[in-house]
Formats: structure tokens, C-alpha cells, sequence
């Protein structure tokens, strides 16, 4: 039993990693979703361009092809990164390409007439976009953007094998020296799923609060 | 290190096998997933709570777990009890277990897609269950599924690579393996992503045809 117990602190060790891997990872994920969906409705054509280029690379390769290309090929290009490093970033380019799609489809999706107000009200960009497109864009991106979180945490399990130690890792390391495969695997699939619930519970609670004040102009 | 175009000669006919097995891998999960996805869709439509309510959640379990650690399951939880799978079967029943929980979605969506109007007109000229759907929903319901479907199928494509970590000798582990034999990680992991890219690229542009000729699914 004692055995179990030190066990069981080490899978939390690595559930501390997971934890971690997914905040950092989401919080890179939500700018740079933004940059890139803001960049791809932009009026410049570069801008446009660059952004679409981002966004087809990273949805068009997978988050574990992106994450060795990060760790084992970028070194030799002089870029040598931390395995947490090049975990928190392959993730939050990864799941931010997806992320920006969402941002462009919603506040494409704000009706026309709310952008021609603004420019009758003579607004600057900056006064449109903060007080009148965003608040009604906002909690149109919400649940996808709680998908993504989730996709996001998931994903996290593959960084395991560039010997980040994170749940995963653990659980396979706890496989290695007991021989018994059940409990550790069980265990974490467990976890997994109550983070992926807090995660859904929590984006319900934030899109209540922000769709607080919209009763009635949807 | 220097990109080396003679060494991406040697390497290609054992990355092109393992594309091959990879594009292999794909087409049974998709087929796993389409099957079972359906089985999943219609077992949470059931009228009876028993079964229901524990598909739900089967469902939402394993929707909220990673792919790779249900395939660690399997691959090594399963032998314990007795069941021992070659890797291929392994993957692909990781694989199409997975996706099925999605394409569940897509099929719900799908069927809910067709207007209250119709099920009822169904039964106003006294048309039978089987009538009903043979004639009336699925005629509806599944061109709107086809290109969410392929979509499906794009991601599974993409999620091969996550086999290796079960030793099936799909691309990605092609790739590691003469990398690591030869101390040469830039040609292998590079053309590995090219591959992926442009079979993904060449996929968007079909899934962008099959959305114009079958519509898409109303969120």
C-alpha cells in the first residue's frame, strides 16, 4: 500500500506537468488565434497572406509531426529549446491555427449593419473592434474555443514522448517498474477526463457571464 | 548540418513504405469509425435509458481522453486480460474507437439536420419505420454528412503518426528509425511534415468540392 502511495504522488507530479502544459499552451493558443484571425480579415494583403500560410502549416500537419520537427530538427538550425518549451509552443501554434478560424468566423458573423454603425459614429478601428464587434463576437467563440481547450489537453499526452515528464510519461514509468498496467493507465484516464470536464464546466460559467447583457439583441 | 539531397534519395523508398502503411492504417479506422460511430448515434437515440445514458457516457469518455493513452491501453492493459492484439489491430481499433465518438456526432447532427415537417408527413401518408428512413431521412440526412465525414477522416489521417508509439512502422516511425540509425533528423522529419502537408492540402481542396456539391451541416 505504502508503494502505491508513492506511485500515486508521482502520476501527480505529472498531472502538475499536464496542468501546466495546458494553461501555457492555451494562453499561446488564445494570442496567437487572435494575431492569425485578426490577420487573415486584415486589409493588407501580406498581413492576409502570412496568416493564411500559418494557419494551412499547422492544421495541415499534425501536433506530434510539428512537435518532433520543434525538438529534434530546429537544433540544428541553432534553436535549441527545453522540452517544456517545445512543447508549450508546438501546442499553442497547433491548436491556435485552429483557434483562428474561430475568431474569423465570428466576427465575420457580426452583422454587417453594426460595422456601418460604427463607421457612421466615426469610431476608430481600435473603439469598433473593442466596444462593438468583439463583446458580440465573444461568446459566439466561446464553446469552440472550449473544444479546442480540450482537443488542447489531449494533445498534451504526446509530449510524453519527447521525455517531458508529464502524466503520460508517469503512468509508463509506473508501468515500467511495476509490471502492472491497469491501475496506472486507469488512473489517468481518469484524471484526464475530470480536468476535460472542469475545463467544459468552466467555459459554461465564463459564457453565462458574458452572455449576461446580450438577452434580447441575439 | 547541410540538407542533403542523395540521403533523401536513399531514405525515400522506406518513408514511401511507410506512407503506404499509413494510408493503409486510415482507411480501416475510417471504416472502424463510420460503423461504429453509426452503432454509438443510434444507441444514444435509444428509447431505453439503460442503454442510453451509459453510451452517453462511454462516449464522453472517451472523447476527453487522449487518443495515445487509450492506445497504451489497449496495447498493453489488453494482453493482462488475456487479449493479445498484433499492433496494426491495436491502432486501428484505438484509432476507429476514438473517431467513432465523433463521427457519432456528425451522424446525430445529420439525422436532427432533417425538418420535424418530414418525419411527420412520413407518417401522415402512413409510411412504415423502415419506409420512413429508407425513403425519406437518409435520402436527407447523409449528403450534409459527407463532407463533415471526410473531414473526420482528414484528422484520423493526420493522427497515424501517434501509432508509433505502439511500434506499428506507419511514416512517422519509418522516419525515426532511419533517423536514428543514421544521426540524420532534418531530411526525415522535414519530409515527413511534407508529406503530411501536401496530402492535406490536396485533401482541403476536395473537402472544399464536396462541401459545394453536398452543402454543408447547419450548426
Amino acid at each position: 500500500m505504502a508503494e502505491w502511495s508513492g506511485y500515486l504522488t508521482l502520476i501527480l507530479l505529472g498531472a502538475l506537468v499536464t496542468v501546466q502544459l495546458t494553461v501555457m499552451g492555451s494562453a499561446l493558443a488564445l494570442v496567437v488565434a487572435f494575431l492569425a484571425g485578426l490577420g487573415r480579415i486584415a486589409r493588407w494583403w501580406p498581413l492576409r497572406w502570412l496568416a493564411t500560410a500559418y494557419i494551412e502549416f499547422f492544421r495541415g500537419t499534425s501536433i506530434f509531426v510539428q512537435l518532433f520537427w520543434v525538438y529534434f530538427v530546429l537544433p540544428f538550425a541553432g534553436v535549441t529549446l527545453s522540452p517544456l518549451a517545445a512543447g508549450v509552443m508546438a501546442l499553442g501554434l497547433n491548436v491556435g491555427a485552429y483557434g483562428a478560424e474561430v475568431v474569423r468566423g465570428a466576427i465575420l458573423s457580426v452583422p454587417k449593419d453594426q460595422r456601418e454603425a460604427t463607421v457612421a459614429l466615426n469610431l476608430t478601428p481600435y473603439q469598433r473592434m473593442r466596444h462593438v464587434i468583439l463583446p458580440q463576437a465573444l461568446p459566439l467563440m466561446l464553446p469552440t474555443f472550449g473544444n479546442n481547450a480540450i482537443e488542447l489537453l489531449k494533445a498534451t499526452a504526446v509530449v510524453s514522448l519527447i521525455s517531458l515528464t508529464d502524466m503520460t510519461f508517469q503512468a509508463q514509468v509506473v508501468r515500467a517498474q511495476t509490471g502492472s498496467t491497469l491501475v496506472p493507465f486507469l488512473t489517468i484516464l481518469a484524471l484526464y477526463f475530470l480536468m476535460a470536464l472542469a475545463i467544459s464546466s468552466g467555459v459554461r460559467a465564463l459564457e453565462r457571464r458574458l452572455t449576461a447583457g446580450l438577452d434580447g439583441v441575439r | 548540418m547541410e540538407w542533403d539531397w542523395g540521403f533523401v534519395a536513399d531514405i525515400m523508398p522506406t518513408l514511401l513504405q511507410g506512407l503506404k502503411l499509413t494510408l493503409i492504417v486510415t482507411l480501416l479506422s475510417a471504416v472502424v469509425a463510420a460503423v461504429l460511430g453509426l452503432g454509438f448515434a443510434i444507441a444514444r437515440r435509444s428509447a431505453n435509458r439503460n442503454v442510453a445514458r451509459p453510451v452517453a457516457f462511454v462516449v464522453e469518455f472517451l472523447r476527453g481522453t487522449p487518443l495515445l493513452v487509450q492506445l497504451y491501453f489497449i496495447f498493453y492493459v489488453l494482453p493482462d486480460a488475456g487479449i493479445l492484439l498484433p499492433p496494426l489491430v491495436a491502432g486501428v481499433i484505438g484509432m476507429g474507437l476514438h473517431y467513432a465518438t465523433y463521427t457519432a456526432e456528425v451522424y446525430r447532427a445529420g439525422i436532427e439536420n432533417v425538418p420535424k415537417g418530414q418525419w411527420e408527413a412520413a407518417r401522415a401518408t402512413n409510411l412504415t419505420m423502415r419506409q420512413t428512413w429508407v425513403h425519406v431521412v437518409i435520402p436527407q440526412a447523409v449528403p450534409p454528412m459527407i463532407p463533415a465525414l471526410a473531414n473526420y477522416l482528414i484528422a484520423m489521417f493526420k493522427e497515424t503518426p501517434l501509432l508509433s508509439a505502439i511500434t506499428v512502422l506507419e511514416l512517422m516511425n519509418q522516419a525515426k528509425s532511419v533517423a536514428n540509425s543514421s544521426y540524420r533528423y532534418i531530411e526525415p522529419m522535414t519530409l515527413v511534415g511534407a508529406f503530411f502537408l501536401a496530402m492535406s492540402l490536396v485533401s482541403v481542396v476536395i473537402l472544399r468540392w464536396l462541401e459545394r456539391r453536398y452543402g454543408r451541416l447547419g450548426k
